[in-house]
């Protein structure tokens, strides 16, 4: 390999390897033995083992595992009008969008290299470029060469359902137990201004016709994964105007017919990006319409709000993508699987979590205790994972997003900026930029943050502090809870 | 009577190639090419051309 390449476990805390290691199992309590578990209370364990290291379809996963996804599928059968493979560029993150497209081989020799390199990586994912589904032979070779390799990576496709009921059974002998389907409507009038044609037994179809294909073949695809036990996510691509309103609608058709998780994304629109969506002036949802969708679709299929829109390229954590240190080019022609790191790894997150768990539970609790006015406030975290306070505000690319209220803590979401601090200056208009992408929010937690930025922020009504770096998020944003009501206990004795 | 492939607009995304019933098209040097001694435009397999009807981008796999 070329360059040197550092692993991030220390992004778990300030603190090495071992001493961690020490910490977690000091005092006598081991996670284990105490019992305290992530699973969510109202899951069953069987359906918890099978998604705790799956970052997409588990929020707490997301702060400890990592995806890849291999670009082997670049053949499409719909065209969708927010969608333009042609487009390519290294910087840009959203589906459909790679660098390089992959062979079979080659896609097995950039997996076991990522799995050397990358302790954190669970899943393999193919999400196209095109369609997995469709350009079946493709992601079927791939899938079979991979999991000989590493059999226990969790193997994963995302699709748009139009060619998936063909290949039901064979995703379910080849062990693939997640399954993501984009669901824009349920409506055909409505997905007639979604697709302009889709491509189904060797016919195109247009219109209001192709759209009503579609969406049979979708909940047929749906229904079948749901007979066999498997997981599935349902993307939906939030339109204003189109098909916002549409969504809720769209969620009870999903839940009824199995879905496990439902994930609501905003569309990414530009005129640059040449899709049919970006030439014509149709916007994407503002960050806050996104979160009032969402809220109001709370209590039908459960959502999934820590979706980062990643390429068909993608590597790494969500919202960090390392593709770019895992180009063909960097490989070695021959590579030999080492499951050394990927196994320290695993067993040192095994603690964490537990660790984790446990102060989130406090804190969660204390923010109850709290919450007698029922006020609430939105917290951003500047992170490098591991659900702590670890990043700094001026390398920050995204901020996760914490709601406090009545209900605890709550990740609900993050925001993208364009890092203030680029090679040790900081530029006032991407400080702008990122006020802007922190609409809402009250309070911003890093590691460390200059005087100036936060000065700034401060006159944007925005307290940015690093008094709580290393800490978990959770444990933090409850202090910070408690100290808004006494605040307020304060002002109104005052009173 | 064949189609033919316009490289410069063509994503590589390879549709083509496995939608087409008699094996005409193949990749060679990054790029899709029909070999037009083999195109029947689909006669006698389908309605349609096939590279044309799956192609995602206008104009890029037309009558040559």
């Amino acid at each position: 390999m070329s360059q040197p390449f550092t692993i991030s476990l220390d992004s778990l805390q300030p603190v090495g390897f071992d001493a961690m290691k020490q910490a977690a199992t000091s005092g006598g309590c081991s996670s284990s033995s105490c019992g305290s578990s992530a699973k969510p209370e109202d899951m069953d364990e069987s359906t918890w083992e099978r998604i705790k290291d799956h970052p997409c379809y588990s929020e707490e996963a997301h702060h400890y595992f990592a995806r890849m996804h291999v670009a082997v599928a670049p053949a499409c059968n719909i065209q969708c009008n927010y969608c333009n493979r042609k487009y390519d560029c290294a910087n840009e993150s959203r589906p459909g969008v790679v660098s390089e497209k992959l062979t079979p081989d080659e896609a097995k020799r950039k997996v076991i290299a990522v799995a050397n390199e990358v302790p954190q990586l669970s899943v393999l994912g193919i999400a196209g470029p095109g369609d997995a589904c469709y350009d079946w032979k493709k992601t079927q070779t791939t899938f079979s060469e991979i999991s000989r390799e590493i059999p226990d990576i969790n193997l994963c496709i995302s699709t748009n359902g139009l060619a998936l009921p063909d290949h039901v059974d064979e995703l379910a002998e080849m062990n693939v137990d997640h399954v993501t389907i984009t669901i824009n409507m349920v409506d055909p009038e409505i997905g007639a201004k979604i697709y302009p044609w889709i491509f189904f037994r060797h016919k195109r179809w247009t219109g209001v016709e192709a759209a009503k294909i579609l969406h049979e073949r979708q909940m047929l695809g749906l229904e079948m994964l749901t007979a066999r036990g498997i997981l599935t996510k349902i993307n939906s691509v939030m339109i204003p105007g189109v098909n916002d309103e549409h969504l809720i609608e769209v969620n009870r058709w999903v839940k009824e017919r199995g879905a496990f998780l439902h994930n609501v994304m905003p569309l990414i629109s530009d005129p640059a990006h040449g899709t049919h969506y970006g030439l014509t002036g149709q916007r994407g949802p503002t960050a806050m319409e996104l979160k009032a969708l969402q809220d109001k679709l709370e209590g039908g299929a459960k959502l999934m709000r820590h979706c980062r829109q990643c390429r068909a390229d993608a590597v790494g954590l969500l919202g960090e993508d390392r593709g770019q240190e895992f180009t063909l080019d960097q490989l070695p022609e021959s590579m030999v699987y080492d499951p050394s790191k990927r196994e320290a790894y695993r067993e040192i997150v095994a603690e964490e979590r537990g660790d984790h768990v446990r102060a989130k539970e406090k804190a969660i609790a204390a923010v109850k205790e709290n919450s007698a006015d029922g006020h609430s406030i939105l917290v951003a975290v500047a992170t490098k994972g591991g659900g702590r306070i670890n990043g700094h505000f001026g390398h920050a690319s995204e901020f996760q997003v914490y709601e406090a209220s009545a209900k605890g803590v709550e990740f609900v979401g993050h925001r993208k900026i364009d890092a203030y601090c680029m090679g040790g200056f900081g530029e006032d208009a991407t400080l702008d930029a990122t006020i802007a992408a922190l609409e809402g929010v009250t309070h911003v937690l890093c590691s460390k943050v200059g005087d100036c930025p936060r000065d700034m922020l401060m006159a944007a009504g925005i307290e940015a502090t690093d008094a709580y770096a290393y800490e978990y998020a959770e444990t933090a944003i409850s202090a910070l809870y408690a100290e808004a009501t006494a605040d307020k206990d304060e002002a109104k004795a005052a009173a | 009577m064949a189609y033919k492939i316009i490289a410069s607009q063509c994503t590589a995304c390879g549709a083509c190639e496995f939608e087409c019933p008699t094996a005409a098209i193949k990749f060679k040097n990054d790029t899709y090419i029909i070999d037009a001694k083999v195109c029947t435009e689909c006669e006698g397999h389908f309605d349609t051309p096939q590279c044309n009807s799956v192609c995602p981008v206008p104009k890029t796999c037309v009558k040559a």
